[in-house]
């Protein structure tokens, strides 16, 4: 098994050095001319206006937030799916409550409407955030 | 292989540096990100104590959710998101204090387990069974059924809190 | 002359693995060292180890690269024959060469950084994306032995590895300092992590068949016979399952109709707008290879693996049937890629949590139940009950849903 794993440290060290090496042999080749122009931000020809780092739309930390519950429970149910063939009906049940119990929280969320994206466009209030 | 220890001593210590910086540097994206490596270095250490499910799990759950969920709210959190952190240094001396007294609370228990200790540990055929097995059919069936509980729970508290914030948004 | 083909199909090199009892590539080549290179089999044994790994990952480092070079061009000349075009023709015969052009231009480019973004981050995001979507190729067998690491945990270490580009996608959108980068990037997060839900329930659907999370153990699960043994047409679950994975493995790897992060009508080119030269070429890479990688691992996991469509036989099979159904997979996503439009955000996310995330769950349970009630699922008769709603499902869908589709008017104007 660590030698599984020395493999799989070899491919991320090895990916990383591939990186290392490609960008310095683009730097070694490329010409560089820089103008002031090229340091300002691309917004399709225009001059940047405001802040870049906007306030951005909230919903993003709750899809974030119910993903991580959901990824929780897949790790859990992870090795519940290896032994569940060799202890059977047993197995099944306690999983089935397992599920159960937090589909309650999806359809919770289903039915509260934090599932939705376009709800602020329909109760009619101002579009001030940014999807 | 002589090289096993050399890794692990690397692991350590990206762990332990990468942690450092995330208390000290000023810069608070900087910290989610250096973070990341120190959540992913962790996991290399599992993977030294033949806890393969552990590790990917660690990966999974920390690298790819919480850290991802970190990240979107210290993104949230302020309009500016390069702004400084300020390092209060008049706390030093209490949060010294605290520290010293947790480590000292965990050294002790470090110290007085009976570790169940294995000269070789050989090689380990794969944990994912065991714990599955662990958890069905042993008295972690219980804390299992709990823990999808405590999961549903934390769903609606938090989805009930950030929504307070959405629906400030709109 | 079909001998000979029928030998290349099953086994294009044959003197380099008759020697082969050995379950991966490193244990392969380090035999191949201490056999045919004299000077390095006095090394001790953990070096030649270490070297034989290295010389592994070395080839995958060179030949990772190289897919996107061919996948590139095969998705610029399938676009242009669907949309009744050439395609690239100036470089080389019939522009097979157009991409290595294109690779030269970007390699000679020069790549700047933005001067108000975040120098450090901006550097080592490619660095995260690209090492963690080519570690993934550590673990997909393409081969009886032709796999780098047959890991305990396999598929999962595959999901955990792929779940950390995310962190890389933001971190590249961060630091660019620019508007398109970062809604790109969140997007792109939001929509990795939400198509990751399906994507592990699909793949616990077919862990629950084969009761390993081992790749090898999965393929192996497949064998016998041939194409009904494929875990697609296991149970009517997993043929959903089949599906749910394929719809977010596009929606994973960021490409039409999922493309919103990187939506070029609005959003110019996404997370690595401000990207350019070498750098922006390593995303390119990174992009591609997961394209391929989860082509790769979808045909591994429902569709046989490298086994062969016809039992005892293994035709379509060993490496070279491998490569071809990925490809066939990879294919299908740029069919889909240049017929459909792009779907507006929140009609990805209701996709995602209202539709695959839902039935993902619906086929967990259906599976237990069927394995429950069958025991073995790899008995023909099962099988044959399996296809026999599969086939009874489809046609029951396409009356449904063509009589629906037929009748509905011209898709109306939205009104949300």
């Amino acid at each position: 098994m660590d030698l599984d794993f020395a493999n799989v440290l070899i491919f991320l060290v090895v990916g990383c050095v591939f990186v290392l090496l490609n960008l310095t042999v683009s730097r070694l080749l490329q010409t560089r001319l820089f103008t002031e122009e090229k340091y300002i931000p691309y917004e399709c020809g225009e001059d940047p206006v405001g802040d870049t780092r906007i306030k951005f739309n909230a919903r993003f930390y709750i899809i974030a937030l119910i993903f991580l519950i959901f990824d929780v429970e897949i790790v859990f149910l992870f090795p519940w799916g290896v032994v569940f063939r060799e202890i059977g009906v047993l197995a099944f049940v306690e999983m089935v409550i397992f599920i159960a119990i937090l589909l309650v929280g999806l359809a919770y969320v289903w039915v509260k409407g934090d599932l939705e994206w376009i709800r602020s466009i329909q109760s009619g209030s101002k579009e001030s955030e940014v999807q | 292989m002589e090289l096993k220890p050399l890794v692990f001593y690397v692991f350590a210590l990206l762990t332990i540096g990468s942690a450092v910086i995330v208390v000290t540097v000023r810069n608070i994206v900087h910290a989610a990100f250096s973070l990341m490596v120190t959540l992913f270095s962790i996991a290399g250490l599992y993977v030294f104590l033949q806890a393969d499910f552990l590790a990917a799990t660690q990966v999974i759950v920390y690298v790819g959710g919480i850290l991802v969920l970190i990240l979107f709210g210290v993104m949230m959190t302020s309009g500016r998101l390069d702004m400084k952190l300020k390092m209060e240094r008049g706390q030093l001396f209490w949060g010294g204090l605290v520290t010293i007294l947790i480590f000292a609370l965990l050294l002790g228990v470090i110290r007085r387990t009976p570790w169940n200790v294995q000269e070789e540990l050989g090689t380990v055929e794969g944990t994912t069974a065991q714990i599955g097995k662990a958890i069905l059919q042993s008295e972690f069936l219980l804390p299992f059924e709990v823990a999808s509980v405590i999961l549903l729970i934390a769903l609606i508290g938090a989805v009930l809190i950030s929504r307070k914030e959405v629906r400030e948004d709109e | 002359m079909l001998p000979v083909f029928q030998q290349f199909v099953q086994n294009p090199f044959p003197e380099f693995f008759a020697q082969a009892g050995s379950e991966n590539l490193s244990q392969l080549v380090l035999e191949f060292l201490r056999s045919h290179v004299p000077f390095l089999a006095t090394l001790p044994d953990p070096v030649l180890q270490l070297i034989a790994m290295l010389a592994v990952c070395v080839i995958f480092v060179a030949v990772v690269p190289l897919l996107p070079l061919f996948l590139v061009l095969a998705e610029r000349k399938v676009s242009a024959h669907i949309q009744d075009r050439v395609g690239p023709m100036r470089v080389g015969p019939h522009g097979v060469l157009q991409t290595l052009a294109d690779g030269v231009k970007l390699i000679f480019k020069e790549d700047h950084i933005p001067r108000q973004g975040d120098k450090i981050l901006f550097i080592v995001a490619p660095y995260i994306i690209f090492a963690c979507s080519f570690a993934v190729f550590a673990a997909i067998p393409f081969g009886k032995s032709i796999l780098v690491s047959n890991l305990n945990i396999g598929i999962f270490y595959i999901m955990a590895i792929s779940s950390v580009v995310v962190i890389g996608v933001i971190m590249a959108g961060w630091a660019s300092n620019s508007k398109w980068s970062l809604l790109g990037a969140l997007r792109s997060a939001a929509q990795i992590v939400s198509y990751e839900i399906p994507i592990g329930l699909s793949i616990l659907a077919v862990v629950m068949l084969v009761e390993s999370l081992k790749m090898q153990d999965i393929v192996m699960n497949q064998g016998g016979l041939g194409i009904l043994s494929w875990i697609v047409f296991r149970t009517p679950f997993t043929f959903i399952a089949f599906f749910v994975f394929f719809i977010s493995a596009i929606a994973e790897v960021n490409r039409t109709p999922f493309d919103l992060p990187e939506a070029e009508s609005e959003l110019v080119a996404g997370f690595h707008t401000e990207y350019s030269g070498m750098r922006f070429a390593l995303f390119f890479i990174a992009e591609y290879a997961n394209m391929f990688a989860v082509s790769a691992i979808a045909a591994t996991l429902f569709l046989g693996g490298w086994k062969g469509i016809i039992p005892g036989y293994e035709f379509l099979g060993g490496t070279p049937g491998f490569v071809i159904k990925t490809m066939l997979l990879v294919f299908v996503m740029m069919w889909i890629r240049w017929t459909l439009p792009r779907l507006r955000v929140d009609q990805l996310m209701n996709l995602c949590w209202k539709y695959l995330i839902p039935i993902s769950f619906f086929n967990i349970l259906g599976i237990g139940i069927w394995v429950l009630i069958f025991q073995n699922d790899r008995n023909p008769a099962h099988i044959g009950i399996s296809l026999l709603i599969i086939i009874l499902g489809i046609i029951g869908a396409y009356l449904v849903l063509g009589k629906r589709s037929s009748q509905s008017p011209a898709p109306r104007a939205s009104s949300a």
